[in-house]
């Protein structure tokens, strides 16, 4: 009895909303308000007597079924690559048909890389540098982009693109007095190994919190668009580090601002020991191009002319059409994170020695050249005594050179001396001078 | 209990004309006409008043003619002068285009372009990397965040990059073209997030430069040191003096130095020092000191907490000749309340209280 009235009684309540809703709806069109556009954005007047959806916020159609979009990481975004594993032209028309002699200096760059990279390594187990960091497996990265660049191009990097330097011609005296932070150092011996910088190069210097370049790139590419140069910006990052706020900031900023950049993502597999199956579950970084609204490709980053091919395109259109775009070069971290990394502790040696010997850049495009008699056994051979004996050289110069004066201590910290600084300096001269036998004072210049 | 009777008001005139209110808002008049208590407590609390008085600087005639500007219309006017001489300076952050939610920017896209004014996605720490990257590219680049509380998402690109930028690369680079403004401090009911004054984290971070006006000719002057400095600068704007505090101030370009604190009146006895809002209540407190227990105060502005004019404040080894403590008054170790704000600030009582207590100690 009672639940009967009960819901009698809900019923009536329920009639009367559907009545005070009916009374609204015939309200509505009185108390509507006209929209005024301000933005300089122009939208299109709403209507709703249109069917398709007026919000400002999405320009789609309505659908009538509830589906879930499939993010597609089965069949994802392919990999756009120009040679084979052995280094054959798979299609005729993609060969970006360089000279004989660009395609040298790219083979040549990346060797002399490599075997700086073995050198310095080296160094740092024996003790005479700190810390390093090689780029084993990625060279192609480094050279396929770099060389489809104007020099005046900016670039900022992450930590692992020695290679685009020394395709600028960095010189290899430069690199080691960085890493072992000599007088030499255009750095004044303030970073640790590997953060170079090059104001002549056009290549901001390298800090060690990851991805905060992202969001400097874009603003970089913004002033550059401003002063209409001809003047393009790329970044460089890890998949790891995308993973940053700071990337997502840049990608937004990048669309949004419509700034002329490449975002050139080197996608080798691992941020220190995490797989990308632990850094993402999407289809990598070039799957989250098209949510910021930006042009995207993946490519066989170990193959330099693909990797040529796309920076250069990417390049051309960034700076004609003022958008950003994103490159994601899929390659493999062959050595070690860094000189305090094992990895033998994360990743099988097979998995190495795969990619070390079936798919590296470096005797891909070596395969390329000798297709061609462009290189032979016996350039193989001079020319690897060469670049070790000229890498040796540059490093036992840096070695034997003094470290830079301790008063570069105290300076750039603002573009002018401070008065509390400057006491400070006074302060550590006086007590360097009376304490000196327990500090080093004979490996630093006077 | 006044803003809640505030909210009845305007539900029970609404009835008609907002949709979908109808039902609710007639609820909540008769709410209000069964209890005649409430519009008696309307007229007994009123919100607080200001805890200060602004004392406006006299007016100068040094950098040519002047005009009638609060705080925020003086930062326009600095800013309206940077646009003007600087052809690289951009000025980008939420909502600047259309003037602001402070009206810091108004009409200043209109007369530059918005490719000078222009708003970035909602996103702090894109603010600062982005403005760090036009400023290492030779813009100059001035970046709002639109209170100092939501600065901690940049606090890494401040303080890792901006701060570090000229000294890890050798001086090859550098991001001196960089300024970031930032609405700062209590407003009387901002509560937690549209009140703090976050400076001292900054505080103890080189290579940065952090500056905190007291008024409008300040903040003109300061702001445009700021701008020219060839160091990343943090410019905070005392929020409740936008429109608070109002003055001459000169329409053409001047600067005020930076680090270097300014006495604004000399005294024998006590030494009082601080930045921004506060100064005004101190000064009030230099008064009430002189007034009622014979005390003579020094007041003295900060102006730039970093790098700050130790020569001014402290006055080689000053802390060997104090005849009493130093004394600190600020807020509690909480976070900014609401409610509480009248119990929580350092105001003019406290003040003179802490100087009673250290005339006697």
């Amino acid at each position: 009895m009672a639940a009967v009235s009960g819901v009698s009684r809900m019923s009536g309540l329920c009639f009367h909303a559907a009545r005070q809703t009916a009374a609204l709806k015939a309200l509505r069109p009185m108390t509507r308000r006209s929209f005024r556009v301000t933005a300089a954005h122009q939208q299109q007047p709403f209507d709703s007597s249109l069917e398709k959806p007026q919000f400002p916020g999405a320009s789609a159609e309505f659908v009538d079924h509830l589906e879930f979009i499939q993010p597609n990481v089965i069949s994802g975004i392919p990999v756009y690559r120009v040679m084979d594993r052995q280094g054959n032209i798979i299609n005729a028309s993609e060969d970006p048909q360089l000279s004989k002699e660009t395609v040298l200096n790219f083979y040549q760059k990346m060797t002399l890389l490599n075997t700086m990279d073995r050198i310095l390594y080296e160094s740092q187990r024996q003790g005479r540098i700190s810390f390093y960091m090689t780029n084993y497996g990625e060279e192609g990265t480094h050279i396929g982009s770099a060389a489809a660049l104007e020099s005046n191009d900016l670039v900022f990097g992450q930590y692992r693109e020695a290679g685009v330097l020394m395709y600028r011609g960095f010189p290899l005296d430069l690199f080691m007095a960085q890493c072992y932070a000599n007088a030499d150092d255009l750095g004044k011996g303030r970073q640790m190994p590997v953060h170079y910088g090059s104001k002549d190069l056009n290549f901001v210097t390298i800090s060690s919190p990851l991805a905060t370049q992202i969001p400097q790139a874009v603003g970089a590419a913004y002033a550059l668009k401003r002063e209409n140069m001809n003047r393009a910006v790329i970044c460089y990052f890890g998949e790891g580090a995308a993973s940053e706020g700071d990337a997502h900031a840049g990608f937004n900023f990048s669309a949004t601002l419509e700034c002329p950049l490449i975002f050139f993502c080197r996608n080798n597999g691992y941020a220190i020991s995490t797989p990308t199956n632990e850094q993402y579950r999407g289809d990598g970084i070039a799957a989250r191009g098209p949510g910021y609204g930006m042009l995207s490709i993946r490519v066989d980053g170990n193959d330099v002319f693909a990797v040529y091919n796309a920076t250069k395109e990417a390049r051309r259109r960034a700076v004609a059409e003022n958008q950003p775009f994103l490159i994601e070069a899929m390659t493999y971290r062959i050595g070690h994170h860094s000189t305090s990394d094992d990895s033998s502790a994360y990743r099988s040696v097979d998995e190495v020695n795969y990619w070390d010997k079936q798919d590296h850049p470096i005797s891909r495009l070596r395969h390329y050249m000798t297709a061609r008699d462009w290189w032979s056994e016996d350039d193989e051979r001079s020319w690897r005594k060469q670049s070790r004996k000229t890498v040796m050289e540059a490093f036992e110069r840096a070695e034997r050179r003094l470290k830079p004066n301790p008063e570069l201590l105290f300076t750039d910290v603002y573009e002018e001396m401070t008065p509390s600084l400057d006491k400070q300096r006074e302060s550590m001269f006086r007590h360097i001078q009376q304490y000196k036998e327990h500090y080093p004072v004979d490996l630093y210049e006077k | 209990m006044a803003a809640a009777a505030r909210v009845f008001i305007r539900g029970a005139h609404a009835t008609l004309s907002v949709p979908g209110a109808g039902k609710q808002s007639s609820a909540r008049s008769a709410l209000l006409k069964l209890s005649p208590g409430c519009s008696s407590r309307l007229k007994t609390q009123q919100r607080h008043a200001a805890h200060f008085t602004f004392q406006p600087e006299p007016v100068t005639t040094q950098y040519g003619p002047t005009q009638k500007m609060n705080l925020f219309q003086s930062i326009t006017s600095a800013l309206d002068n940077t646009l003007a001489s600087d052809p690289t300076a951009v000025i980008f952050g939420e909502d600047v285009a259309f003037g602001g939610v402070f009206r810091c920017t108004v009409g200043l896209r209109d007369k530059y372009g918005k490719d000078r004014v222009f708003n970035t996605p909602l996103c702090e720490q894109g603010i600062v990397g982005f403005g760090i990257g036009a400023a290492v590219a030779g813009a100059t680049a001035i970046a709002e965040i639109q209170f100092a509380d939501y600065i901690f998402p940049a606090f890494d690109q401040i303080v890792n990059e901006a701060a570090k930028y000229r000294y890890r690369s050798g001086n090859l680079f550098d991001c001196g073209n960089l300024t970031i403004r930032a609405p700062w401090g209590c407003v009387g009911h901002g509560s937690l997030y549209h009140s703090q004054s976050p400076e001292a984290f900054f505080a103890h971070c080189p290579g940065i430069k952090i500056v905190i006006p007291r008024g409008p000719l300040e903040a003109k002057g300061l702001l445009l040191s700021c701008i020219a400095d060839n160091n990343p600068c943090l410019f905070f704007e005392p929020k409740i003096l936008y429109r608070a505090a109002v003055e001459q101030v000169p329409v053409d370009s001047y600067t005020i130095p930076l680090s270097q604190a300014e006495v604004l009146q000399e005294g024998s006895d006590v030494t009082l020092v601080a930045w921004g809002t506060q100064i005004h209540v101190l000064k009030e407190v230099a008064n009430m000191a002189q007034e009622k227990l014979g005390v003579s105060c020094e007041v003295i502005d900060l102006r730039t907490i970093l790098p700050w004019d130790t020569e001014t404040i402290c006055k080689e080894e000053c802390f060997l000749n104090l005849e009493a403590p130093i004394a600190r008054v600020c807020g509690y170790d909480t976070p900014f309340p609401h409610i509480f704000e009248p119990f929580y600030i350092p105001d003019k009582w406290k003040c003179f209280e802490a100087i009673k207590r250290m005339i006697n100690y």
